[in-house]
């Protein structure tokens, strides 16, 4: 697409950039000693705004939870005072800690399955160019538009247990009715599935968008060698995701790990042992529990954790990448 | 892979005359391969498995809020469909002030963003300075960081600059996305440079080369960009939720919230609200839906 703009201009770039070559020698020399500097001030400028930016609202507040989370800070402004390790100390031992996080990593092993796969689907099956397109993509991208607050009001309706539709297909199928957010076994489920009907579309998106750059010729050139749809799907389609697939995942686990929105609301606040995410944590004992120092030092935790997982998604990958 | 597709495509400009049947079979056979047919109904369960929810959600809000709470009347309601639940929401006032909170802060956080982060993409996939490499390094590895693990310095900070319970504070700490100066710099990468240079020997400074050579080149892009800032901060909860608690202040998802909280057992109003509030998403999203995926492919995001 650039390419197509880009060639409009062609033509009249074309004879300047050729001037560039016949005089850029004999003022090449000068110009770049003194563009050195001058580029320098101009690369600075343009950084200036955007790293105002980044400095105070992401290194600075990283900086500082990190030295909050030595302290015993609370947010009105009481205590402070440097406490060590004391925070990190009373985290590993906290079991409320533990449950949450491995509440959150039960619930991206959970929603990251059928986030990759079901997309992957979708996406396979939009490709084929049936008509409709654009009912398809609306019908699957849809929810993600929708706001948190929105999603779990819906789903909090169809599960709720007397009048709402997931019941109603348990009981059309002849199963007894479930408290879906209520009970301790389902509410996690029951958040995993409203999460997947949500997000899904954007994986969808980025799946869509990876099959559309397979070039056609592949395809064409296969079905002239004979090969039928299912050939095509496994020699051609399935290896060329691969790197998308790698991305998508990797994009996918970073965003399930930060569970927090839906599942705080469709509970209506209430933590519940088996639905509080490690970020519910960090909000309850940070904004309702007032402890900003303990509550860094959970942040701190849960970072690691997401330091180590990368470490070892690289490793991964390096490693794919040296075998093939 | 690169020897193998050439054979095979070299094979396939020489073949139409070897096999003209396999060519004009083709249209004719896709249309009722047995697979197609199978695909379709796949798809279409899908996509209906997909919009149930929000057309139940759409069918509650036209109800009475006495049908919406047994349930009775299916899809309509006894008392058939009403538009009740949306005059009551949108006579209770807070609701058009919201509405507009959002819009005016989500257009800022995606127009500051877009602005700050297309020039320093434009620096880092351009202009030659010292600690290019370490500085972009820092950039992108703070793509893994997730914003919640900032959300109580940040809160701490904003104490500190007098912004808690005003838009600023609100609008300020969601205008960072080192992922989106990522995918302009990405995109930058690929504008051929000619380009520029021509302009440069015409004189041309290097802000009036991104201006008026770099970014018009850019458009997709940016927009590509833009929306997906602008769905973000819309629909962003968490740090709205902490840093404003004036009513007048805040956006839809809170605001809606703290009348969900209240009110929550009327569900025709609730499921009126979430109607309007992703109305306007939805209809961004009719209107430039080509633009998005087509963004998402530009976006680098598209493999190879």
């Amino acid at each position: 697409m650039t390419l197509d703009t880009a060639s409009g201009r062609a033509g009249l770039a074309d004879s300047a950039a050729t001037r560039t070559i016949v005089t850029g020698r004999r003022a090449g020399h000068r110009r770049r000693h003194a563009g050195d500097r001058g580029e320098q001030r101009i690369a600075w400028g343009f950084l200036a705004p955007f790293l105002v930016a980044f400095a105070l609202f992401l290194v600075w507040p990283l900086l500082h939870g990190l030295y909050l989370s030595f302290t015993d800070q609370s947010l009105t402004g009481a205590g402070g005072s440097f406490v060590g390790a004391t925070n990190y100390i009373e985290a590993l031992g906290d079991p409320v800690m533990w449950r949450s996080l491995g509440n959150t990593a039960w619930f991206t092993v959970l929603s990251t399955v059928p986030l990759v796969l079901l997309a992957l689907v979708m996406a396979l099956l939009v490709q084929r160019g049936l008509p409709g397109q654009w009912l398809w993509r609306l019908s699957f991208f849809m929810p993600y538009l929708l706001a948190s607050t929105v999603i779990s009001q819906i789903w909090v309706w169809i599960f709720n247990p007397q009048i709402g539709a997931a019941n109603g297909i348990l009981e059309a199928l002849g199963l007894e009715p479930i408290a879906w957010l209520q009970n301790p076994d389902t509410n996690m489920l029951a958040i995993v599935i409203a999460t997947v009907w949500w997000t899904v579309g954007f994986n969808f998106l980025l799946y869509l968008a990876a099959l559309q750059n397979i070039p056609e010729t592949q395809y064409e050139a296969a079905s002239i060698d004979g090969a039928g749809e299912w050939r095509k799907l496994f020699s051609i389609t399935v290896p060329q995701l691969g790197q998308i697939t790698v991305l998508i995942v990797i994009l996918q686990v970073l965003a399930s790990l930060k569970l927090f929105d839906q599942a705080y609301q469709m509970l209506g606040g209430i933590a519940s042992e088996t639905t509080r995410s490690i970020v519910q944590y960090i909000y309850e004992s940070g904004f309702v529990g007032y402890r900003f120092g303990y509550s860094a030092a959970i942040s701190y935790v849960f970072f690691a954790v997401i330091v180590v997982i990368g470490v070892i998604q690289a490793l991964v990958t390096r490693r794919r990448r040296e075998h093939s | 892979m690169s020897a193998a597709a050439t054979s095979t495509a070299t094979r396939a400009v020489v073949a139409p005359g070897v096999a003209p049947d396999a060519r004009g079979r083709k249209p004719g056979q896709r249309r009722f391969a047995p697979l197609t047919v199978v695909a379709f109904v796949a798809l279409a369960l899908m996509a209906i498995g997909w919009l149930l929810p929000f057309l139940w959600a759409l069918a509650t809000a036209f109800k009475t809020e006495t049908d919406a709470a047994s349930g009775a009347g299916g899809w309509v309601g006894e008392s058939g469909p009403t538009t009740e639940a949306f005059t009551s929401i949108l006579s209770q006032g807070n609701v058009w002030l919201w509405a507009g909170n959002s819009l005016w802060t989500s257009a800022a956080i995606t127009l500051i963003t877009l602005a700050i982060s297309a020039v320093a993409a434009y620096a880092f996939s351009r202009l030659e300075f010292r600690g290019k490499s370490v500085l972009y390094g820092a950039v992108i590895a703070s793509i893994v960081i997730p914003p919640q693990v900032l959300i109580i310095p940040l809160f701490y900070e904003m104490l500190a600059f007098n912004l808690v319970d005003t838009p600023w504070g609100l609008i300020l700490p969601q205008v960072v996305a080192p992922a989106m100066v990522f995918i302009l710099k990405k995109f930058f990468d690929q504008v051929p440079i000619e380009l520029e240079d021509a302009a440069r020997v015409d004189g041309a400074g290097r802000f009036r080369v991104f201006w008026s050579i770099v970014l018009p080149l850019s458009r997709p892009i940016l927009g590509a960009v833009a929306i997906f800032v602008f769905i973000t901060a819309w629909n962003n909860f968490l740090w709205p939720f902490l840093i404003i608690n004036d009513t007048t202040l805040m956006t839809l998802p809170v605001g809606l919230q703290t009348v969900i909280s209240a009110y929550g057992v009327q569900y025709a109003q609730v499921m009126a609200q979430a109607v309007l509030a992703s109305l306007p998403l939805i209809i961004v999203f009719l209107i430039f839906q080509k633009q998005i995926v087509r963004g998402v492919a530009t976006t680098g995001f598209g493999g190879q």
